[in-house]
């Protein structure tokens, strides 16, 4: 009766990531926060948001100049490692609509590399509905790949098979003795998936908020943690932000104070 | 010059009378002349003298000193006890520099600037100001502009400025960075600086001393006057009132000081029932505490933290027999709570206000006879301004009690006491400045007016705390302004100032101005969520119209779930959940709520102290001044462990319960202790020893582990010298750091203070939550690039200071290089008891916490000091230890 998903925190040597099963297709939670379906030899990543840093600068906050680097840095690192014969990027891959503009050189061309090293497929996002053309790859709304479609902005209601990103989860535990800890995460039951973002500078909402409920619906669903390894943790066990509002407050219907 | 000529100084005797609430009603009959180099007569035009004759009053020494030197433009530092008229002192000169100037020839424009840190300080000596210049019927016009002043009251203000004007730091350096900054300040003659020891201490005291640095280049014979309460370094301040010159001597402002009135009366509560171990509740106190109540006519209860004063305004409504009027004041309340709080005491319809140092500063607001000071004074500075808070006249004593809630607080008290009778000074020295507040300030100077970054420089290294700022640090400053100041030269086109063809910095775009008004200012909160009070209908659900109790800080509401129960506002209330930044929470009736640990109000014991405690615990024939109950405690340390000399550091190590244990008596308080026991945990474990955890007090520390330390000790590997040698400052803090949250909340600060992020934008109010999450994210990213950037070295200037007090744990390890005293135990030693019983307090919780914590109290009791003993103390008809805080 359990779900066949249990934590399996493989080695770091072997493969850093947790198996589990959606929708009757066999996936890799990674360590990084990436996707990884070894039959089909490919990789998902989502929401990397690159050029955050200046976008935020165009604005006259100068974050750092280095998401992007990072961001890609990690990607790279991971297709070299899992030698992935597809790359999806989940939508979101951009912060905004001219920010492939705005890539430094070095960074240009270490995406191009990894862009033309294998099939790249861009999935629209609503930070970027049309992404760069200059860059390679391919643009899609939408990729199904055996049981699996793959699309940026999860459905409301059942979507068996979906993953999806653009939600940013992260989750929250409290330790027995005090403390706490909050990671991005993975969050899944058996029918869907949605992922982490993977960008630098790509904040998190936490899983018990409200925006994840016509996700699931009140069904149970697991977080997987990301840290060392890839923790899963039952919805229940999460501390979150809102898990009283969620769960007391919300469900019921609610008294506002008077919308003055 | 000012600095050229020698230092004069005036001390005055507290020997005239003169009710210190001035404008008083009550009048006094007594007049003492003063010793003073002019006769009243002299310096006080007749308005002013019939105006204090017509009330009885004679005007003081320091009152009428202030006057002459202000007549030959000096600058002046005056220290004085509360109650002395240090305000009016501040203000008279000005009054009779304006009384006397001929009517209609005067163009509008401010001769005095008053500066206060608190918005309600400026709005209450506006108040007061109000009644000399009636009785004397005096054209002069006073108008206070904080960030309360409507709009329109503001833009009238410019067109028509005041004669004297009374703000804040942050409305000053508003004030400052607007285009016509020079026009609105031409004939300003006179700041004054109140409460200026409170305001030095903090980034807000650089963002002042910047700003006073651009007021002296709009107008270079700018008199500053401080008014501060006993400081230990009174050159620190007059050096901060004054401009500095490279190269020059310290230029100091002159310095009148007001010897204290009557000494006052301090006592220890006396200890007739059993002093607990640990915990800082004084629940052991509160029948004694109530009673003092009784016999009082108003009285103030202050402690360290908001979560003491919860428990304890708590713990006295539970004896309140009586129903007097017993209120709740701190940082955390509701502002209209705390308001009606203050009216309610200024109206003297309060017994007993239990407050935090909220109350600490300026405002009178009633009449106190006594003040009671529960758990440890802290510092003996911070204890004497307490005291004075009790009886606002100067000629007859204040009276205080100090209440130790435990066995260490009793000896930090026993100090304190001693040190307030000699009046001694422990006030913290003035700070570098902080490059973030820096950053801000050059921004804001770029807003008023383009500026050269030589001339700029000069300007802001004569203000004190930024007097050894070197040009290229200023510079890499300026950089970060511009475009972040990154080494990666990526954002030159979004730069927000930009040097033109003249040399001279400009802002790019009127839009950097407005950003910069809508963040200007230095105190940033920690994240905080409104508590709101569920409404809950019979049955129904639980919903969110219920009234807002205060706000809290989200690090603490992150340790709870929902369900756990803790004091607030005095109600002990379970949290429902957290919704849209509300923390909703509903009434509950459970006998063991967690007490909240609030983030802020945790002052570290100061180094005087510490060394008063090291020095009490080395002098056994001191003890004669300590409780029985304490002197035997130390007794039997001494006889089953040994006691260290003033100059050592004590560390036992001993087995317990499967684990081994090391306790260490630094003394240092608990930030420098927290961060010693996390270097120490990281070197524990390079040397085998398995480290599980530790906990850290104001006076120890704890670390315990599956290693036998004691052993390893003995063998040298690791020797104890090695274990605590100041290079752990090096490499190891280096690593910890790299994943410290306190690094993060520093960075915090600085990236909003600095401008990096915004805190607001218009019609978008950032919520704390997402502040916190991007900053952390920033910090990752800035960190691993960019180790050196600008904005980390200021975050790291905080924390060595702040957060993690790095500074004082470094002079600590400097102290006790080669005089490390291990004492290897077979079991706890008597000492060990306080820290041990903070590990049961802080991983038990719930409502069987306080039976558990019995039987430890018990146990660890029994092992420490011998079974004979704790059947003694049961024996003797006292109560069982009440422990728990």
């Amino acid at each position: 009766m359990n779900p066949p998903a249990t934590a399996l925190s493989a080695s770091a040597s072997e493969t850093a990531a947790t198996h589990c099963v959606i929708a009757d297709a066999a996936v890799a939670l990674t360590v990084e926060g990436a996707l990884h379906l070894a039959e089909e030899a490919t990789l998902v990543v989502a929401d990397l948001h690159l050029e955050k840093g200046s976008a935020f600068a165009a604005r006259g906050q100068m974050l750092p100049p280095y998401d992007t680097a990072a961001t890609l840095r990690r990607l790279a690192a991971l297709i070299a490692r899992l030698a992935p014969r597809r790359v999806v990027a989940l939508g979101d891959s951009f912060h905004d609509r001219r920010a492939a503009e705005r890539l430094a050189e070095a960074d240009r061309s270490l995406l191009g590399q990894l862009v033309a090293g294998c099939e790249w497929i861009w999935i629209a996002g609503n930070h970027d509905p049309l992404p760069p053309a200059a860059l390679g790859g391919h643009a899609e709304r939408e990729l199904t790949v055996g049981p699996l479609t793959f699309r940026h902005e999860p459905r409301p209601g059942r979507a068996p098979g979906e993953v999806a990103g653009h939600l940013h989860p992260s989750a929250r535990v409290v330790g027995r003795g005090g403390g706490s800890v909050r990671r991005r995460c993975f969050i899944a039951n058996r029918e869907r998936l949605v992922m982490p973002a993977f960008g630098a500078l790509a904040g998190g909402l936490d899983v018990l908020d409200d925006a994840f409920r016509p996700l699931f619906h009140g069904a149970p669903f697991h977080a997987f943690m990301l840290g060392e390894a890839v923790h899963k943790v039952a919805a229940h066990r999460l501390a979150g932000e809102a898990r009283g509002g969620h769960i007391q407050v919300a469900r019921r219907p609610v008294r506002r104070p008077a919308a003055r | 010059m000012h600095g050229s000529e020698p230092t004069r100084r005036c001390d005055v005797s507290a020997v005239d009378r003169q009710p210190s609430t001035w404008p008083s009603p009550r009048p006094t009959s007594v007049l003492v002349s003063v010793p003073t180099a002019a006769s009243p007569a002299d310096l006080l035009p007749a308005p002013f003298r019939d105006w204090f004759a017509r009330r009885g009053w004679a005007p003081r020494a320091h009152q009428l000193e202030l006057l002459q030197r202000a007549e030959q433009g000096r600058s002046v530092l005056l220290i004085a006890p509360t109650g002395a008229g240090k305000t009016l002192a501040g203000f008279l000169p000005s009054l009779v520099a304006l009384a006397g100037r001929p009517k209609r020839s005067r163009k509008p424009g401010i001769h005095t600037l008053y500066i206060s840190p608190l918005k309600a300080l400026a709005v209450d000596i506006a108040r007061n100001l109000e009644t000399p210049l009636a009785g004397m019927a005096l054209d002069i016009t006073v108008e206070t502009r904080t960030g309360d002043t409507p709009a329109h009251k503001r833009q009238r203000q410019k067109h028509a400025p005041p004669d004297i004007l009374l703000t804040t730091p942050e409305q000053l350096a508003l004030l400052l960075s607007a285009p016509d900054a020079g026009r609105f300040f031409e004939s300003l003659e006179t700041v004054v600086l109140d409460e200026l020891h409170s305001l030095v201490t903090a980034k807000r005291g650089d963002l002042l001393a910047l700003g006073l640095a651009r007021l002296r280049k709009l107008r270079p014979r700018l008199r500053a006057v401080g008014l501060s309460a006993t400081v230990a370094e009174p050159d620190d301040l007059r050096r901060w009132l004054m401009p500095q010159e490279n190269g020059e001597p310290a230029n100091l402002a002159d310095l009148v000081t007001v010897k204290g009135g009557a000494a006052p009366e301090v006592t220890i509560l006396p200890a007739e029932t059993r002093i607990p171990w640990a915990g800082h509740s004084a629940v052991h106190a509160m029948e004694a505490i109530y009673d003092q109540i009784r016999a009082s006519r108003m009285v103030l209860v202050f402690v360290n933290t908001r979560s003491q004063a919860e428990r304890i305004f708590q713990e006295l409504w539970r004896v309140n027999e009586d129903g007097l009027p017993i209120a709740l004041h701190h940082g955390s309340l509701d502002v209209g709570q705390r308001r009606r709080v203050e009216a309610a005491m200024a109206a003297s319809e309060l017994r007993c206000v239990v407050c935090t140092s909220t109350l600490d500063l300026g405002i009178d607001w009633g009449d106190v006879d006594l003040v009671i000071n529960v758990g440890a004074p802290k510092g003996a500075s911070r204890l004497a301004q307490r005291i004075g808070r009790a009886n606002h006249r100067m000629d007859e004593p204040s009276r205080a009690l100090l209440v130790p809630a435990n066995r260490f607080e009793v000896m930090e008290c026993t100090v304190a006491l001693e040190a307030s009778l000699a009046g001694a000074q422990d006030t913290p020295r003035v700070r570098a400045g902080a490059l973030d507040v820096l950053a801000q300030h050059v921004l804001g100077m770029a807003c008023s007016a383009p500026f050269d970054a030589d001339a700029l420089h000069a300007e802001v290294t004569s203000a004190a705390p930024y007097h050894d700022l070197d040009y290229e640090t200023f510079e890499r400053v300026v950089d970060f302004v511009a475009t972040g100041g990154y080494a990666l030269r990526a954002y030159e086109r979004f730069a927000k100032i930009r040097r033109g063809q003249d040399g001279l910095w400009r802002i790019t775009h009127p839009a950097v101005a407005q950003q910069y008004r809508l963040n200007v200012g230095t105190i940033i909160e920690a994240p905080l969520l409104k508590v709101r009070l569920a409404s809950r209908k019979t049955g129904g659900p639980v919903g969110m119209g219920g009234r807002v109790l205060g706000e809290i800080e989200e690090f603490f509401v992150e340790q709870l779930s929902p369900g756990d129960s803790f004091l607030f506002a005095g109600l002990v209330v379970k949290l429902e959940g957290i919704r849209d930044n509300v923390a909703v929470v509903s009434r509950t009736h459970d006998e063991a709520p967690k007490v909240p640990m609030y983030a802020g109000g945790k002052f570290p014991l100061s180094t005087y102290l510490a060394d008063g405690v090291r020095g009490l615990l080395a002098d056994e024939e001191s003890w004669s001044r300590l409780p029985d109950q304490v002197a035997d405690w130390l007794r039997i340390q001494k006889e089953v462990s040994v006691l260290p000399r003033r100059d050592q550091l004590l560390v036992e190590t001993f087995p317990r319960g499967g684990r081994f244990y090391m306790v260490a008596y630094p003394f240092e308080g608990r930030l420098a202790h927290q961060t010693l026991g996390m270097l120490l945990t990281r070197r524990l474990e390079r040397a085998k020893l398995r480290p599980l955890g530790f906990v850290a007090s104001d006076y120890s520390l704890a670390v315990w582990g599956l290693g036998d330390m004691g052993a390893a000790f003995a063998r040298e590997k690791p020797a104890l010298g090695d274990l605590f040698a100041p290079d752990m400052l090096g490499d190891d803090l280096d690593a910890w750091l790299a994943e410290s949250y306190l690094l993060k909340r520093s960075f915090r600060t600085c990236a909003l203070i600095s401008g990096l992020i915004e805190r607001r934008h218009p019609g978008k109010e950032k919520t704390g939550r997402q502040v916190t999450m991007s900053t952390d994210l920033i910090y990752d990213v800035l960190r691993s690039h960019e180790p050196d950037h600008i904005l980390l070295r200021a975050t790291w200037a905080d924390a060595a200071t702040g957060l993690l007090d790095v500074a004082r744990l470094s002079d600590m390890l400097m102290r006790v290089e080669g005089a490390i005293l291990h004492q290897p135990l077979e079991r706890i030693s008597p000492l060990a008891v306080p820290v041990m019983l903070d590990i049961g307090k802080e991983t038990v919780a719930g409502s069987a916490a306080e039976d558990i914590l019995h039987e430890n109290v018990d146990d660890l009791v029994r092992e420490a000091m011998g079974e004979a003993f704790l059947e003694a103390e049961h024996g003797a008809g006292l109560p069982a230890a009440t422990v728990l805080s």
